[in-house]
C-alpha cells in the first residue's frame, strides 16, 4: 500500500525516490510512529518530502490517498457519536443559539436531520444550502452562517485533532509555481552569478606557493591572488505603463532584488516594444530619453539583456512602422528587437503574464518567436530557466 | 532510547518531535529550514540537551570548504619547520589539523553535530560531504589512514534557503520546515522563556507584534528571536502595558521598535503609515 502512496507521489511530481522509501519504512518498523495517523503523516513527510515548495503537493495527495482511511463519504450514515456532537454543540453554539435550535425540533430532531443528509450525500461539498461541507448556509458543516449550524471539524474548534492536519493545508504560499517575494527572486537571480579574479591579490594561492617555493630551492615564497567577485553584467529593459500597471508589484520586487544582486546592472524603460529611444526615470521621460543606438553603443555584447514585459499589445507595435501608440516609429519593433538581440550576445524575455495564457496573445507570440523562444514566466521555476539559458 | 520532546525552554510541535526522533532512531541527518528567528540552530542545542550528548558546532561561512570539516593539512607550516630544520617535519601527521566531525566521530560518546546555515556555502559543499555523511567515515590522503566514527554523531543541519541543496544530499536527510508559530504557541514560548513576565504585558505584546507582522509591505518581518528581544526590552525598562494598548502600530511605532524592525526601510514604512494614518483622524 505504500509502495502505492509513493507512485501516486511520484505522479504528483514530488521527487521521492526508493532511498526515501526504505527510509520511512525503516523508521516505521522503528516505531517512530505508534499507529497514530498523526504521526505517520508527520514521519511520512519529514521523510519524503524534501523542499517546503512541495509540502503543498504532499498535503494534497496525501489527503486524496489515504481518504480510505476515513469512514468511507456517503455510502452508509456515518456514526457520529452523539455526546460529541452534543459537546461540541454546547462548546460552540451561545444559549441564544441554542434556544434557536430548539426551534426546528431540538437538538435531536437537528442530529436526525444531519444524519440523513450524511447519508445522502455523496462527496466533498462546498457552498450551498443544503449540503454538508464547508462555506454553505445548511445548518450542517463549516465556515457556515447558520446559527443552527453544527460545525464539523474546523480549525477553529477546540478539537484541533478533529481537523485533519493535512487539510489544512498550512503550506499553501510555498509552492513551486506562485509568484515570489524579493528574496526568493535574489536566489534565483544568483544562478546568473559568474565569478571572476579581479582586485587586491588577497588570497594565498597554495598550488603558486609551492610551485615558485620549490623553484626557488626551498626558501619560501609566498604568492597571493585576488579574491573573486561577481562580474556577471545585466542590462534590464523594463516596460511601463499600460497593460503592465497589473504586473507593477512584481516587478518591482524583480528589479530590487536585481539591484542588490548584481554590481554592474543597468536599466532602461521601454513602453510595450523598445523602439529608438529608451529612457531611466520615468518622471521626467522627456528630459532624458536616450537613442537606442547610444545603448547599443555604451553596453557592449558581453552585457547579459533581459527585458521585462507582458508583451501584450496589437500585433501592429510589433510589426509595422508607425505602429507605436505614442508615438510615429520610422522603423517597426521587430527591427529594434533584432537590433538589441543580435548585439547582445546573451538575451531572454521575462513575462509575468501566467504562462498559460502565452497562446491567446498574439503579440506575445510574436515577441517569443523573435525570442527564439527564449522567455520565461516571472516565476522561481521561470527565472532559474532563464539563469540557465543567460550562462550557457 | 531516551526521545526528544518539547521542554519548559524550548517548544517543539509534534511534528518536530516525530522528525528529530526519526532522525535520531534513524542515525540520518535532519536537515532544518525556516524563516530566520524560529529558533532552528537552537533547536540543535535542545536536542543536545534533551539526550544529553555533549553538543559540536560548526558554522558555516561563504569560504567554508566541506574539507574544513573533516581535517587540514597546514603545508605552510610544515614548510616553515623545513627551513628551520624542526625535527617536528619528518611526521606528517603533526601537520594535520583536526576538524569539527572528525571530532564527532572520535569523541567515545554520541554527539550532537550542528552545521549551521549549509546554504551559505559554496554549492559543492553539500555534494563534497555525501559520503561523509552516509558512512560517517572519511579518508585521511595524507596519513593513509581512515577514520570511522565510534558512535553514528546526531546531525542536525540548518538552511536559511540561500542555496538549493543537491538532490543526491537531500535524499539521504530527513526534512522538517519549521512553521511560523501560532499566537497560541507563541505565547507558550514566551512563558517558557520569561515565566515571570507579567500577563498584561505577554497579552499586549504578542498583539502588537502580530499586527506588525501583519503590516504589508516589511522587508524583514520580525519573528520569534526578535519578539523576545524586545519582550526583555520592554521588562528591563518596566513599561506598563498601558502603553502598548494605546499606541496601536497603525497610529503610532511602537516602544522600542529596535528591537523588531530590523531595516532603516521598514522603520521608515512605519513613519510613513503612522503619518498618513494621524493626518487621517
Amino acid at each position: 500500500m505504500l509502495a502505492t502512496f509513493i507512485l501516486k507521489l511520484r505522479e504528483g511530481g514530488l521527487p521521492a525516490s526508493i532511498t526515501e522509501y526504505l527510509s520511512l519504512l525503516g523508521a516505521m518498523k522503528a516505531g517512530v510512529a505508534d499507529y497514530n495517523i498523526d504521526d505517520f503523516y508527520y514521519l511520512s513527510r519529514t521523510a519524503l518530502v524534501k523542499d517546503e515548495r512541495h509540502l503543498d503537493r504532499f498535503d494534497r495527495i496525501f489527503g486524496e490517498f489515504f481518504k480510505g482511511l476515513e469512514p468511507p463519504e456517503g455510502e452508509e450514515p456515518r456514526e457520529l457519536p452523539e455526546e460529541w456532537l452534543r459537546a461540541m454543540a454546547e462548546k460552540l453554539l451561545t444559549p441564544e443559539e441554542m434556544e434557536q435550535i430548539k426551534a426546528i425540533g431540538g437538538f435531536e430532531k437537528l442530529m436526525e436531520t444531519l444524519r440523513q443528509r450524511l447519508a445522502e450525500q455523496k462527496g466533498r461539498h462546498q457552498g450551498g444550502s443544503k449540503w454538508i461541507g464547508t462555506g454553505g448556509t445548511s445548518p450542517f458543516g463549516a465556515e457556515g452562517y447558520n446559527p443552527e449550524g453544527v460545525r464539523i471539524g474546523q480549525d477553529r474548534s477546540r478539537h484541533r485533532r478533529a481537523v485533519k492536519v493535512w487539510d489544512k493545508r498550512e503550506f499553501k504560499d510555498l509552492d513551486d509555481n506562485v509568484e515570489i517575494g524579493t528574496r526568493n527572486i535574489k536566489l534565483a537571480l544568483r544562478r546568473l552569478r559568474r565569478f571572476a579574479r579581479q582586485g587586491a591579490a588577497t588570497e594565498l594561492d597554495i598550488a603558486d606557493t609551492i610551485r615558485s617555493t620549490a623553484k626557488n630551492a626551498g626558501h619560501l615564497d609566498l604568492k597571493m591572488v585576488p579574491e573573486r567577485h561577481n562580474t556577471v553584467k545585466i542590462l534590464l529593459l523594463l516596460d511601463i505603463g499600460g497593460s503592465m500597471d497589473d504586473h507593477i508589484k512584481m516587478c518591482e520586487e524583480l528589479f530590487s532584488a536585481a539591484r542588490s544582486e548584481f554590481k554592474h546592472l543597468e536599466h532602461y524603460y521601454f513602453h510595450n516594444c523598445p523602439y529608438e529611444r529608451l529612457w531611466k526615470t520615468n518622471r521626467r521621460r522627456k528630459d532624458n530619453e536616450v537613442p537606442t543606438f547610444e545603448v547599443l553603443r555604451k553596453y557592449g555584447p558581453d552585457y547579459k539583456l533581459i527585458f521585462v514585459g507582458d508583451a501584450t499589445m496589437s500585433p501592429y507595435e510589433v510589426s509595422h512602422p508607425g505602429g507605436s501608440v505614442e508615438h510615429f516609429n520610422d522603423e517597426a519593433g521587430v527591427v529594434w528587437m533584432k537590433r538589441l538581440t543580435d548585439h547582445f550576445r546573451r538575451s531572454a524575455w521575462i513575462n509575468p503574464q501566467p504562462e498559460r495564457n502565452w497562446g491567446h496573445v498574439s503579440s506575445l507570440s510574436m515577441i517569443r518567436h523573435l525570442m527564439e523562444n527564449r522567455m520565461f514566466g516571472l516565476t522561481l521555476a521561470g527565472l532559474d530557466e532563464m539563469a540557465k539559458e543567460l550562462n550557457r | 532510547m531516551s526521545q526528544f520532546k518539547s521542554t519548559d525552554r524550548y517548544i517543539a510541535s509534534r511534528d518536530l518531535e516525530v522528525a528529530v526522533n526519526a532522525a535520531v532512531t534513524l542515525q540520518r541527518p535532519l536537515l532544518v529550514k525556516g524563516e530566520p528567528g524560529t529558533g532552528k540552530t537552537v533547536l540543535a542545542h535542545e536536542v543536545a540537551k534533551a539526550l544529553g550528548h555533549p553538543l559540536i558546532e560548526w558554522h558555516v561561512k561563504s569560504t567554508t570548504k566541506a574539507q574544513q570539516g573533516l581535517y587540514e593539512y597546514d603545508a605552510v607550516s610544515r614548510l616553515r619547520d623545513g627551513q628551520l630544520g624542526d625535527p617536528r617535519v619528518h611526521e606528517i601527521g603533526n601537520y594535520i589539523v583536526r576538524g569539527k566531525l572528525w571530532d564527532a566521530f572520535e569523541s567515545d560518546e554520541q554527539t550532537v553535530v550542528l552545521i549551521d546555515e549549509i546554504d551559505k556555502a559554496d554549492i559543492e559543499f553539500p555534494n563534497d560531504l555525501l559520503l561523509e555523511l552516509d558512512r560517517m567515515q572519511f579518508f585521511v590522503y595524507e596519513t593513509r589512514h581512515t577514520v570511522v566514527a565510534k558512535k553514528r554523531p546526531i546531525v542536525i543541519i540548518t538552511s536559511n534557503n540561500e542555496k538549493e541543496l543537491p538532490d543526491a544530499f537531500l535524499r539521504r536527510c530527513f526534512f522538517h520546515y519549521i512553521r511560523f508559530p501560532d499566537r497560541e504557541t507563541m505565547e507558550k514560548i514566551v512563558h517558557s522563556h520569561y515565566p515571570n513576565i507579567k500577563e498584561e504585558l505577554a497579552h499586549d505584546a504578542l498583539t502588537v507584534f502580530f499586527k506588525v507582522r501583519d503590516v504589508p509591505g516589511l522587508k524583514k518581518k520580525p519573528a520569534t528571536s526578535e519578539l523576545l528581544d524586545w519582550l526583555k526590552l520592554l521588562m528591563v525598562e518596566d513599561l506598563s502595558p498601558e502603553i502598548l494598548r494605546a499606541r496601536e502600530p497603525h497610529v503610532v511605532i511602537p516602544p522600542l521598535h529596535g528591537a523588531l524592525l530590523k531595516n532603516e526601510q521598514d522603520v521608515h514604512l512605519f513613519e510613513r503609515i503612522a503619518f498618513l494614518n494621524r493626518r487621517g483622524a
